[in-house]
This record gives structure tokens, sequence and C-alpha cells, in this order.
């Protein structure tokens, strides 16, 4: 177990800055999901900690201690890439194996160690198998086994579910969740979803264009995202985002009706007002609150809840509406959302307005 | 094909008359490649008097060329150096092409186009014009009539360098990068983890470059001049400039130095084919 320590971390190609100075601070055994678009400069960061890319500039300590120019063999990290890297050419025993190549164990004492490994991700009756013979999830399970069977101070993980299927994948997220608990390891794991990362987080670190927005509890960034990015990147569906303007203390909306906003330090009267669909549901309206009415665009059923498409002076926003109760398409309907869910940003900045 | 094989009057109804041109072509081909070999063997089976009777059975089939040339040591001796030429210079292109090509194919550094080009510019040199410098650089180094003679120009081949090195820009990233942080070093990741991943192409190359080196003669006759250090098709052809051409000895001689390649072929055509077809899709 160990801290990791991301100091103005930059990463330069040529000209072109990918990761813009980050700083970051990771605790003994906590589990910290990078999550952002493709190209937000996650997985570099990622790799940097490995030590796969160099850095240019700033630095980056494992446990108090500065690894800029280790080789990733001496950082004591081990790393499940998204394609496993499993060797196709070895058996299962022989891959976990490798996670040892630099260990001094006796060849007992290591093999004892892979069935360990084996042991607790349930891989023992497969361990004189070749990777070919392996469906998906096994390959995985591999690839945390080579990883773990080392001890290492910490887990890198670079989108390892994203070649796993919709099933597969929500099995292995438990998966890792629960050999994070048992082993506490520290653990960095990087993903563009971000239901992988609200589930498996114990802080999120939501990164776009090279850097940080912002870090914080899946909760804290459900309930208090920084910016509009933030707010439409966790949660799904994405927040519905209304503009409006600012007058006398109010909102008014382009949807028609006003909502009063609590004072704030907004510089110019053009805001977005923002509703997450779950907090958009047919009730009675409150003045307090959010009201719209439109017809029903689009219904989708997910048997918990009822997803609605409502079009609303050109604007399609999302309700829901509870599991068994299904509008029909056409159908007149009014939302409603309590004032206490409702989230403000400045139209410019896209920042969210300090209440 | 489990259909047609139930039902013989299907397979006839499935047979397309563009089936037939080119099994017609194929059976030509085939004929036409095969007929030499045929008189070779038939040949070797011949004794002098016999060789200008074109027959393809001997009238009076023998076996006294096979025991005259292989109780001459001479015979033995050019087989031994073909197979230690053959099988060094396999085993250094099999080696050292992917180095190189394994090098150029995965890391980064200045020049490496420059280098990469330079090597691959080397294929539009014919041979015929390479053979005078190898023979000035073998004669100022003392290299004339020796093995070292023999091998040194085909011990890495640009050709086997561009092979491999597009076979390794196949071979992910994210393999060497987990063996990085296992802890090999850069030689064991090539070595233990890069190269089982190419193996067909490894093996394409080996059989290529055994079968190139096993047949060679232009050079091989060229750097020698005692017939101990002659190569079989070398030694083969002394056949012909002493006393008279001995046709018969000659083609039991190629009978015999078939026999290897014929034996790399039924054991490893599967990789043959294969081997083609990859450099013919890379190339």
């Amino acid at each position: 177990m160990a801290t990791i320590e991301l100091d103005s971390l930059v990463k330069r190609y040529g000209q072109t800055t990918v990761v813009h100075g980050i700083d970051l601070a990771i605790q003994e055994g906590e589990f910290v999901v990078l999550v952002g678009p493709s190209g937000c400069g996650k997985s570099t960061t990622l790799r940097m900690i490995a030590g796969l890319e160099e850095i240019s500039g700033g630095q980056i300590l494992i446990d108090g201690r500065i690894v800029n120019e280790l080789q990733p063999k001496d950082r004591n990290i081990a790393m499940v890439f998204q394609n496993y890297a499993i060797y196709p050419h070895v058996t299962v025993a022989d891959n976990i194996a490798f996670g040892l190549y630099r260990s001094k164990l006796s060849k007992s004492e290591k093999r004892q160690r892979v069935e360990q490994a084996a042991e607790t991700l349930g891989l023992s009756h497969l361990l004189e198998r070749r990777p070919s013979a392996l469906s998906g999830g096994q390959r995985q399970r591999v690839a945390i086994g080579r990883a773990m069977v080392r001890d290492p101070a910490a887990f890198l993980f670079d989108e390892p579910l994203s070649n796993l299927d919709a099933q597969l994948r929500t099995q292995m997220r438990i998966e890792i969740k629960r050999l994070h608990h048992r082993l506490g390891t520290t653990s960095v794991f990087v993903t563009h979803d971000q239901v992988e990362a609200m589930t498996m987080a114990d802080r999120i670190v939501v990164m776009r264009d090279g850097r940080i927005l912002q870090v914080g509890t899946p909760l804290d960034l459900y309930e208090k995202p920084v910016d509009v990015f933030t707010a439409r990147f966790i949660g799904s569906p994405t927040m519905n985002l209304v503009p409006a303007t600012l007058r006398d203390g109010r909102a008014d909306l382009s949807s028609g009706g006003s909502v009063r906003v609590p004072p704030s330090s907004a510089k110019t009267p053009d805001i977005l007002v923002g509703v997450r669909p779950q907090d958009l549901v047919p009730t009675q309206a409150d003045s307090a609150g959010l009201t719209v009415s439109g017809p029903v665009a689009v219904v989708e059923t997910l048997g918990s809840e009822t997803l609605v498409h409502i079009e609303t002076a050109g604007q399609t926003l999302i309700g829901s509406a509870p599991g068994r109760q299904i509008p029909q398409i056409g159908e007149h309907l009014t939302l409603h959302a309590p004032s206490e869910r409702l989230y403000y940003f400045d139209k410019v900045t896209e920042k969210a307005l300090a209440a | 094909m489990k259909e047609a094989a139930s039902s013989p009057a299907l397979v006839l109804s499935r047979v397309r008359p563009g089936r037939i041109v080119a099994w017609t072509l194929l059976f030509i081909g085939g004929v036409i490649m095969v007929t030499p070999l045929l008189f070779m063997l038939s040949t070797s089976l011949k004794d002098a008097s016999q060789v200008y009777d074109l027959r393809v059975i001997p009238a009076a089939p023998t076996l006294d060329n096979y025991v005259e040339i292989l109780g001459d040591g001479r015979f033995t001796r050019w087989f031994i150096n073909s197979t230690i030429i053959a099988v060094i210079v396999t085993l250094s292109n099999v080696f050292f092409d992917s180095l190189v090509g394994y090098t150029l194919a995965k890391f980064q550094f200045r020049g490496r186009y420059i280098v990469f080009i330079a090597i691959l510019s080397t294929l539009m040199i014919p041979t015929e014009m390479l053979v005078l410098p190898w023979y000035l650089m073998a004669s100022q180094f003392g290299w004339i009539d020796s093995y070292w003679g023999i091998m040194f120009p085909g011990m890495m081949t640009a050709f086997g360098t561009f092979l491999m090195k597009q076979f390794f820009e196949g071979v992910p990233d994210d393999f060497l990068e987990a063996a990085r942080i296992d802890g090999l070093n850069e030689f064991t990741i090539w070595w233990k983890i890069a190269m089982p991943l190419v193996t067909p192409a490894l093996s394409a190359l080996a059989i290529f470059t055994f079968l190139g080196n096993w047949t060679a003669f232009f050079w091989p006759l060229i750097v020698t001049t005692s017939a101990e250090l002659y190569t079989l098709p070398v030694g083969l052809s002394s056949f012909a400039v002493e006393q008279s051409i001995q046709w018969e000895k000659i083609m039991t001689g190629a009978s015999i130095a078939t026999l290897p390649t014929l034996i790399i072929f039924l054991f490893l055509q599967r990789y043959i084919v294969r081997g083609v077809m990859l450099a013919g899709l890379k190339g």
C-alpha cells in the first residue's frame, strides 16, 4: 500500500500539451477513478504514474519517493491493460507467474503465490490452459492475477473492462471492488464510463482536455458538480439544462415559467438551470420548483422507471415516471422538480453559481 | 462441403466451368513442375549408357549411382558443407533480422525512418552487382575459400529485416509494456514475449532462408576454389566440367540434395503457404 502524489504533472508531445500541470494526492488504500472523455489525458496520466510515458514537467511521488526517473519495474506498481496483455504463448499459471519475474522467492514459493492468486480469482481449474481457451472475463482475471501476485504498492487499471460485454462488465466491476476491499491496495482506475466511476470509486477525478475539473466522492460530484461538463458527465441520463435569464432573484426560463434562484454570484444575467431526469417527475406542482409541460415525444421503458422525453419550447427535456406508469406518445404531461433539486450555472463560464 | 460429400450428383452439379478451367491449368502447371523432377529421379536410376534413352521408367534400373556418389567422400563433404552453411545463415537471419526488425518497429529514435529506408533500398541492388564488392572484401579480409566467405553476405538480409519489422508492428505495445512493468529487461522482452508472438513469420523467414542458401550457386561458386569447401550445387556442377558431363551422377546428387527441401516442405508446407501469403500481403 502506498500514497501517490502528482505535483504539477505535465505531458507534452512536441508542441502539444496533453496534460497541463495537474495536482492530485491519492491516499493509502484509496480507490481513485480517473474519468473523462477520450483524449482528456486520463490514460496518459496513468501511464506516467506507471513509468511507461516520460513526464515533461512536475513530479510523481509514490509513497513519498520521487519516481520521475525510475523504470516501471522499479516503481513497485502493477498494471492491468484494456486488452488484458496476457501472453498467448504461455499457460495461465505462467502468465500469472510473470508478475513474480523479478521476485527472489523460491520456485515452490512462487508456485504457491500463483495458486493463491488463482484461487482468489476463481482460476484454479484453468491454470494449465492457454489464454486462447479462456473467455474475456477469465482473461481479464488472469491479468488481474498477474498484477496482484506481486503484492504491489499500487494497482493501475487502464480501462480494463472496456472489452467486456455489458453483463460481464458489471460482474467484473463488483469483483474488482471486492478484491480492493480485501487487499486494500491503493488503486488508480481509468475509465470513460461514468457508471464504472460512480460505482467503484472512493473518489472520482473528472478530467477534460488535460486538466482536472473536479475531485470528490461519487455523491459529491453528483450533488455538487462544479461546472456544466461534470454535471452532464456524471449521472445517466445526462442532466437537463434550460437556458434562463436572471431578473429580481428569479430566473425566467426559455421553456416558459420562472423559478426562484438563491442569491448567487452570477456576473451575467444569462444562466443555465439544471435538473436531473430522476428529479423531474410527474407530481403536484409547487410554486418554488421547476415546472415544465409539453407533449411526450419519446418513452423509454426501463422497468424500474420510465424515462419520458417531453418537448417544450423547442427543447427536449427528460423526466422520469414510475416504472409501471407509461405515458402515451403525444400525451400532454406536466413534470415538476422541487427547488432544492435544481442546479444553476453561468451560461458563459459554465461554472456552477456559488449559492 | 459436408452436403456436397453426401451426394455425388450434387458435387457434379456444383462444378462450374470456371473450376474445370482452373483445375486444367493447375494440372498442366503441376505436370510442368513435376516432369523435370521425374526425369531427375529416373536418370539417377540409369547407368551412363542409358542416359539419353528418354524413357521415364528406366529399362534397367540400378542404384549403382547412389552407391558410388554416397561412397564418394567429396559428395558427403559437400552435403555437410551445405548443411552447415544453410543452418548457420538461417539461424543468423532469424536472430539478427528479427532483432533489427523489432528495434525498427518498436523503438522511437531519431533517424529510424532513414535507417529503415537505407536497409530497404539495398533490396533494389541486384546480386550480380554486389558480387564484385563482396569478392574484393572477402579477398582483402582473407575470407576467400572459407565457410565465412560463403556465408557473410547472407548473414542478415534486408528482406528478412523488412518482413520481421512488419510483423513486430502487429504485436500490441501492451504486451511489451506489461512485461516492462513485470521487470523483464528489453532483450528478454524481445526474446521471451515478442518473438513467440511472431512465430509464423519466423518460420517463413527460416524456411525461405534455408532453401535459398541450400540452393545457392553463384556466390559459393565464385568464393570457393578448393573442392572441400564446395556446397552441393557447386560440387554437382563440377561433375559437368571434369572429363565429360556425367548426367547420371549430377541427377543422383541432385536427387539426394532435393531430399532435405522435400522433407522441409512436407513437414512445414503449412508455414510455407502462410509465409508466402504473409509476405505477399505485407510486402
